[in-house]
Formats: structure tokens, sequence, C-alpha cells
């Protein structure tokens, strides 16, 4: 039987929609695990790239944390925080977050430091405020930019928060673990599909985002000229 | 760090292991990219389907790609190299396209005024100036590799990553972080020698200053070089 077959088959058996370690419940822990990472990322990342965009400095800074936060292995900083702190349920928190963060960073200082500085003098001219510059001309330009790092970040925390199950919890790692713990190769199989099929939907769930966001005149700019 | 000098033959062996199988999909990456870029920028109907593409192997969960292939390659040193080069070839396909759309059109006439045929024209002159973003681009594909490797280790191919799992099942730590700092030093130091080779192939660039956020920066991330999202 080939992949498709052994795949399609674990995926349409009834018994894995239903109960604890159903594939609903299992996505709903998934789904948790990414949200949280990504909102904690938000947080940290969304203001600091603003920021150091509007007043046009820190690009060493956020370099330095692309690069980093790239080299850093998630497995091994999942598997050392779980060590040290002999064996903390939150461990999966902490490499989920570092995660997210750099692209996040990149994008939106990179959509904000490329706002043209003939529309922000021409805001300030008008006798904006530098907040309201920034709210009212630079953040809704960068829009298609700062979308581009959610997405990246979201699509990167969703295919690695299954290394949660890695330390015990749950998530749609879980059937990946449990599935080669126990060597039932169906059970990896389906769990795979599942994790593709979700980075897939996320992929088109910020397409369509971007349709819904982007204003109509920025929308063609970004798609000929960049 | 006695643990490191006592266990030098065995991290030695996975060290190999680890360059091996974050170097090689990199380097499958561009020797397809370079002729698959040329085509997009010369043919332009044929861009908006290789985005599409580029952009589902960059969604493409790796390890859950590692799982898939065990159906096919077994486990073997491709099941990891495979969704690794897939992986190299969504980041560096838009870069070679960005950095070739980046020369300016009156180089491109200036060659052409002076006789020279379109393959000479991309191989003499647009591909050099394009250096810069195609080396961009490896060193995202080159560090997040060398990274990405590790995870392989939960089917028992992961180079360096063997000390992670290795290490949580003994309850080890030094054995973890030496793995952690070594996989961090191999991925800056790749990353220094792309700079290195940047600088060499460029000797023009010298001097001049990349401003931040120049396309140097922007084009590190899939999707956000030539043309956007999909």
């Amino acid at each position: 039987m080939s992949y498709f077959q052994i795949a399609w088959q674990w995926l349409t058996s009834a018994q894995q929609w239903h109960g604890s370690d159903g594939i609903p419940v299992r996505l709903v822990q998934h789904l948790q695990y990414t949200g949280i990472a990504l909102g904690i990322a938000l947080i940290i990342a969304l203001p600091a790239g603003l920021a150091m965009g509007h007043l046009r400095r820190g690009g060493f800074v956020v370099v330095s944390v692309a690069n980093f936060g790239r080299a850093l292995p998630t497995l091994g900083l999942l598997v050392l925080i779980f060590v040290l702190t002999s064996g903390s349920p939150a461990s999966w928190l902490v490499p989920l977050v570092v995660l997210a963060i750099p692209p996040i960073l990149v994008n939106v200082y990179e959509g904000v430091l490329g706002v043209d500085p003939d529309l922000t003098d021409a805001a300030r001219g008008m006798g904006m405020t530098e907040w309201q510059v920034l709210r009212k001309v630079e953040i809704p330009v960068a829009t298609p930019l700062i979308l581009l790092g959610l997405r990246i970040s979201a699509i990167q925390v969703v295919a690695t928060a299954t290394i949660a199950a890695y330390i015990g919890l749950g998530g749609l790692g879980r059937y990946i673990i449990d599935g080669l713990a126990r060597d039932e190769y169906n059970v990896v199989a389906g769990g795979a599909a599942v994790i593709v099929l979700l980075a897939l939907a996320i992929q088109a769930l910020f397409t369509l985002l971007r349709w819904l966001i982007v204003p109509v005149g920025l929308r063609r700019e970004t798609q000929t000229s960049r | 760090m006695s643990w490191a000098w006592d266990n030098r033959a065995l991290l030695g062996h996975y060290l190999v292991q680890h360059l091996y199988l974050a170097l090689l999909p990199v380097l499958f990456g561009i020797v397809v990219a370079i002729p698959v870029g040329v085509m997009c920028v010369r043919y332009r109907w044929t861009w908006p389907p290789v985005l599409s593409l580029t952009s589902i192997f960059y969604a493409m969960p790796s390890l859950a790609l590692y799982l898939i292939l065990i159906d096919y390659t077994g486990l073997t040193d491709w099941t990891v190299i495979i969704p690794l080069t897939l992986f190299s070839l969504s980041v560096l396909i838009p870069n070679v396209v960005d950095g070739l759309r980046s020369v300016p059109p009156p180089v491109r006439q200036a060659a052409d005024a002076m006789g020279f045929g379109s393959l000479r024209r991309v191989v003499q002159v647009e591909l050099p100036l394009a250096v810069p973003v195609i080396i961009a681009g490896m060193r995202v594909a080159t560090v997040s590799s060398i990274s990405l490797v590790s995870v392989g280790q939960l089917i028992g191919i992961g180079g360096l990553g063997y000390f992670f799992i290795d290490g949580v099942q003994r309850d080890f730590p030094t054995e973890i972080y030496t793995a952690f700092i070594l996989i961090i030093v191999l991925a800056l130091l790749a990353d220094s020698i792309l700079v290195l080779l940047r600088r060499w192939l460029t000797p023009w660039e010298a001097g001049r200053k990349v401003r931040p956020g120049s396309r140097i920066l922007t084009a590190t991330w899939p999707g956000s070089s030539a043309g956007g999202a999909p």
C-alpha cells in the first residue's frame, strides 16, 4: 500500500474522530499551542518592529535576531529547557515563541521602514502627530509585509508545535511520537497528513486575509513592483 | 567540557553527518534554482505557477515530510535530504528571480548592444550582478537547513540531533548543550563563509554601504521578494 492509501485509510476510519485521542481534540490542542505562542510573539515583536521601523534605527538588532533565530535548533532548545527545568510541562512555550518572533519582527520593521518618505513627510506636513503618522500611514502601507511575517511565523509554529508531544504534551504531534514509538506507521502517516493539511490551510487562510485586508491600490502595487 | 573531549570521536562522526545532511540540500537547491529562476525571468508566464509551488514547498512541515518519505525511501539519508532540498528551493528560487530582476535595464540593454547573446548575457552579466541577492537566499537556506536537520533525529537520522534525544533520555544536559552550541556555531560559520564568498564574487560591491532594509534583507524571506504572495 502506498503512503496515500495508508494515510487515507487511517484518516477515514471512524475511531480517529472520537474520544480524547481523536483528531478534533488533538487539532484543538495543536491550535491552542500555536495560538498562544503566536500571540506572545506578536505582543513582543509587533511593537518592537513598529518602533524601530518608525524611528529608522535598530536595523542591526533586527538582522541579528533574524540570523540568530534561524540558527537556533528548536528541538534542541525544547529538550534543553525541558531537562534544565527538570521536566516542566511549559517547556514547549519558549522554543515556539523564539521561533515565531524573527519573521514578525523582520517583516514589520521592513514594512514600516520601506514606506515612501514622501508619504510620511506629507502626513507630517498636514499636521499629523508621530503617532498618527504611524497609525494612519505607516501601518496601512506596511500591511502586506506585516501579514507576510505573520504568515511565515504561523506556518513555522504550526509545523513545529508537533514536537510538544515529544515532552509528553498533546497536539497532533502525539500521533507521530506515539506512532513511531509503537511502530504503527499508519498512525504516523495519518498524523503527518493532518499536519501538512493544516499548514496548507493556514497558507490559504493568509492568502484570503491578504485579499480582505490589504487595500486594493496597495495590492496592485505590491504585486507588480516588489 | 571534559565530556565533549572524551566523546570527540562520536561528536565528530555526527558533526560530519550533520553537515552532509544540511549542505547537500542547499547544493541541490542552488543547482536547480538557477536554471529555474532564469526561466521564470525569461518566460514571465512561468513565474506565477512556480511561485505558487515554492510557497507550497515552504509551507510543508519538514518533519511531516520526513515521515511521509519513510514509506518511499526507508530510513536512509534521502528521507531527510529530499524535504530539505524542497525547503531550499522554496527559499532560493524567489531569490534568484528577484536577483535577476534587480539588474537595471540599461545594463541589460548595454549587453545587448555589445552583441551578447541571451545565454551569454545571463551568464556573464545578469547572474554576476544577481550574486548578492542569490547569496542572501543561500544564507537563509543554509542556516535554516543546519538547524532543521536535528529534527530528523525523531526518525533516527539527525546528525547532531542524536545528542538531543540521547541527552533527554539519559537526563544529561551537558550532552544537549554541547550539541546545541555546536549547531549554532556551525550555522554562524556557514553564514560567515557565504558572506566571504559574496565579497569575493562581487569585488565591485566593496565599500558600498548596504543600507539596512535594502533588498539584501528583504529578499531573505520567501514571498517577500519578487511578486509577493501568490
